[in-house]
């Protein structure tokens, strides 16, 4: 295609009529002719440029009209994408999905101690009781990895949940599993019961459904360690039920295997161990809130044995203890993150009637024993974090009735009255974890006080449950 | 006398027993002050509703009373935040209550967290970040905004769990929503101030309101939540109010008052103590004074 300059255009355009006008006589149909001609090329070839020029343009418009509705597609698609990211913010939290998602909520708690003690723990006795064979002593002298708990907790479905709680520990060398709790919970009983099964801490009095780790001191009182081996464990069943009162009003009852002191190992049918219990609790104004019970436990342990005076002896008979128990708490205004107190107390008597069977004659002689033991305990917190404690226990060997036998034949047995004065301060840097100094003066053993010192941090690793008041 | 016995006995029941008020039908435990006050707005006389805290109690730290139990026993609704907020009380309230219609997934049981978008929802959960929240930050009761999609969602729970009330509940929430949406155009009206005005904040506890006015946080005294600042942190903060200043603290009414006392002793910034919700002032009767008392007392503040 022939190119056409505009510049040489123009000017052949200007030069026509000038070219035209200045020789109209000497202008030859020749000259017309070629004139004509040339017009004519020019046209064509101008023509021929302004179509290619209009399609371009068509073809850019095009292109542009595309591009704005791939613009506007790229809009949309962006605020869908926006709308499903808020819509997945938005309600129900995204929860992982596969097979850990229904894992159960774990959590392990360390505990260690480290002790400082005046008498040999190996010879821990507590003077004017029957031995409970329960872990009633302090842990061996210096450092001590003591016991770690594992805990793992679920719905199991609509109707039960699962809970299932471990220590660990080392003896002597060897690693110890023991099993102490695994319980099903009932979810979906109507008009406020609720039913456990399984291995589970009895809900009698209040401290004894606490864990070591919620303790508010390393050890528990002597009241329990001397009734309880120092927390009643039932493998059995429980029901409870809340009353529909403004007053907090919960009654259960409990059966159980009652394999362990204060009951001992069975091979009949049936359940050997029975508690009852009631506790009522409500507030006192904005700042305080207290929690009162009373609880009963009856057992009839045959061939309950205990080592004493070098011989194995056993009771049979019927038992029963009776347990008062009262918390009151106070935080100004009901806020307990600065500062609060708390006091804490709990009665037990127990009767224990029956025989004894004395391993240095193999005879049976008639045994009535009535004995009680309390504690009383403040803790406050009196900045942030750091609380001091105080504890007092007390316990009463009271009347003894052993037949013919006398303290020569049974020494533990020796009227004696027990006690111990603990005090302790403890700083949570936050809610999982807890470090604690305890001084206590424990006159356990007849005529001989053991001062100790005990040193304990305890540590939640993981879900954490809350804990009940 | 045995008479006398009986007749004491019946006494006695008879003031523990009707503790609940006849008239209203539905029980609604509700977590935290501004939920009852919600449930209230829309409920009316239809709803007996109890806040199982108080504005001067801190949110995360509350025991399981027996009362709060006892409470829950009885209640046919719970209205909680969510957000792991009450995780440290209200999982073990509502099972010891041995009341199957309020666990979590029944009809029973409400987080008003379900009904919003949560913000400073945590990139990694680790504890040693201080008191992380796996969902998101739950304090989100300072925007009207959620305030508003908080109660769209609680009416719609109320009349499941209430249908002869239905109707009520949407009346109850159609005059509140009108009532609401004046007094927000007020309130934005009102801040307009506020927008951009640079603040510290005790706890995380302000997104929602930083979010909604426009506040500029820039950053909390807390150096993580839950963990209280101590001096070597409150310093740092201190060179920076230097560098970029902001104009005031913000703490809620509950929390101690120790470290933005001392912050703003020193960087000459007012502490501006806000109600934080529903009786947390004396003005912040109910949601309406709640605002109206949070924008005075940020305004004052700003001046």
């Amino acid at each position: 295609m022939k190119f056409v300059r505009p510049a040489a255009l123009c000017a052949a355009l200007a030069a026509l009529p000038h070219a035209a006008l200045a020789a109209p006589d000497a202008a030859s149909e020749a000259d017309l002719k070629q004139l004509r001609n040339q017009l004519r090329e020019l046209r064509e070839t101008y023509q021929q440029r302004i179509d290619a020029l209009e399609r371009r343009l068509a073809d850019a418009e095009a292109r542009s009209a595309s591009a704005v509705a791939v613009a506007a597609e790229a809009d949309r698609t962006a605020a869908r994408a926006e709308s499903v990211a808020k819509a997945s913010a938005e309600p129900a939290p995204q929860r992982p999905a596969g097979e850990s998602a229904f894992n159960p909520a774990v959590s392990l708690i360390i505990d260690s101690k480290f002790t400082r003690l005046q008498r040999d723990p190996s010879t821990y006795r507590i003077d004017g009781f029957i031995p409970s064979g329960g872990e009633v002593g302090p842990p061996k002298k210096g450092f001590s990895l003591g016991e770690s708990e594992l805990a793992f907790s679920a719905n199991i479905d609509h109707l039960f949940r699962g809970n299932a709680r471990f220590s660990l520990a080392e003896d002597d060398g060897a690693g110890v599993v023991e099993v102490e709790e695994v319980n099903v919970e009932s979810l979906a009983l109507p008009a406020g019961l609720k039913m456990k099964a399984g291995r589970f801490l009895s809900g009698v009095g209040y401290i004894n459904q606490q864990h070591p780790h919620e303790w508010d001191f390393t050890d528990a009182p002597l009241a329990y360690k001397a009734f309880f081996g120092y927390r009643l464990q039932n493998d059995g069943v429980q029901l409870r039920w809340v009353a529909p009162t403004a007053l907090f009003m919960e009654f259960g009852a409990e059966a159980a295997n009652g394999g362990k002191f204060p009951g001992a190992e069975r091979h009949t049918n049936g359940a050997g161990l029975w508690t009852a219990f009631a506790h009522v609790g409500g507030d006192i104004g904005e700042s305080s809130a207290w929690q009162a019970g009373l609880s009963h436990v009856r057992t009839h342990p045959q061939e309950r044995a205990f080592e004493d005076g070098g011989f194995t002896n056993a009771f049979s008979g019927r038992s029963q203890t009776w347990i008062a128990d009262f918390i009151y708490k106070w935080a100004p205004g009901g806020n307990s993150r600065d500062t609060y107190f708390k006091l804490q107390g709990e009665y037990l008597r127990r009767t224990e009637s029956g025989s004894i069977n004395y391993g240095g004659d193999g005879n049976d002689y008639a045994a009535r024993l009535r004995q009680s033991g309390a504690y009383l305990q403040a803790v406050y917190q009196f900045m942030p974090r750091w609380r001091v404690g105080v504890r007092g226990d007390w316990l009463r060997s009271g009347n003894v009735d052993l037949g013919g036998l006398t303290s020569a034949e049974l020494p533990i047995l020796a009227g004696y009255d027990p006690t111990r004065q603990s005090a302790m301060v403890d700083w949570s840097p936050s809610e999982f974890s807890r470090l604690r100094l305890q001084v206590a003066r424990d006159k356990s053993r007849s005529g001989e006080s053991d001062n100790q010192v005990w040193l304990q941090y305890v540590m939640s690793l993981g879900a954490h449950g809350a804990h009940k008041f | 006398m045995i008479d006398k016995l009986i007749l004491r006995v019946v006494a006695l029941l008879s003031v523990l027993l009707p503790a609940l008020p006849a008239t209203a039908s539905v029980n609604v435990f509700a977590t935290v002050p501004e939920w009852a006050a919600l449930a209230k707005e829309i409920g009316g006389d239809k709803v007996n509703v109890l806040a199982a805290t108080t504005a001067l109690q801190d949110p995360h730290r509350i025991e399981a009373r027996p009362s709060l139990i006892a409470r829950a026993r009885s209640s046919q609704l719970v209205v909680a935040t969510g957000a792991d907020l009450e995780i440290g009380w209200l999982p073990l309230v509502l099972r010891e209550s041995g009341n199957p219609a309020i666990q979590p997934g029944q009809p029973g049981y409400f987080e008003a967290t379900s009904a919003v978008r949560l913000l400073e929802v945590p990139a990694r959960l680790d504890r040693a970040d201080g008191d992380v929240h796996p969902g998101g930050n739950p304090h989100i009761q300072l925007d009207p905004r959620n305030i508003l999609a908080v109660g769209e969602a609680l009416t719609a729970r109320l009349a499941q769990v209430d249908p002869a009330n239905a109707a009520a509940y949407k009346a109850g929430l159609a005059r509140f929503a009108e009532r609401w949406k004046a007094a927000m155009g007020r309130w934005e009206q009102a801040a307009a101030p506020l927008r951009g005005v640079p603040v510290w904040v005790q706890h995380k506890g302000f997104p929602y309101l930083s979010a909604w006015l426009g506040l500029k946080e820039l950053g909390a005294l807390e150096p993580k939540p839950g963990v209280e600042a101590g001096s070597a942190q409150l310093a740092g903060l201190l060179e920076r109010q230097k560098a970029t200043p902001a104009r005031m603290i913000l703490r809620p009414a509950y929390a101690r008052p120790t470290s933005s006392d001392w912050m703003a002793e020193r960087a000459k910034i007012p502490v501006v103590v806000l109600p934080y919700t529903v009786g947390g002032s004396s003005e912040a009767s109910d949601l309406f004074g709640l605002f109206d008392d949070t924008l005075r007392r940020l305004l004052v503040g700003a001046k």
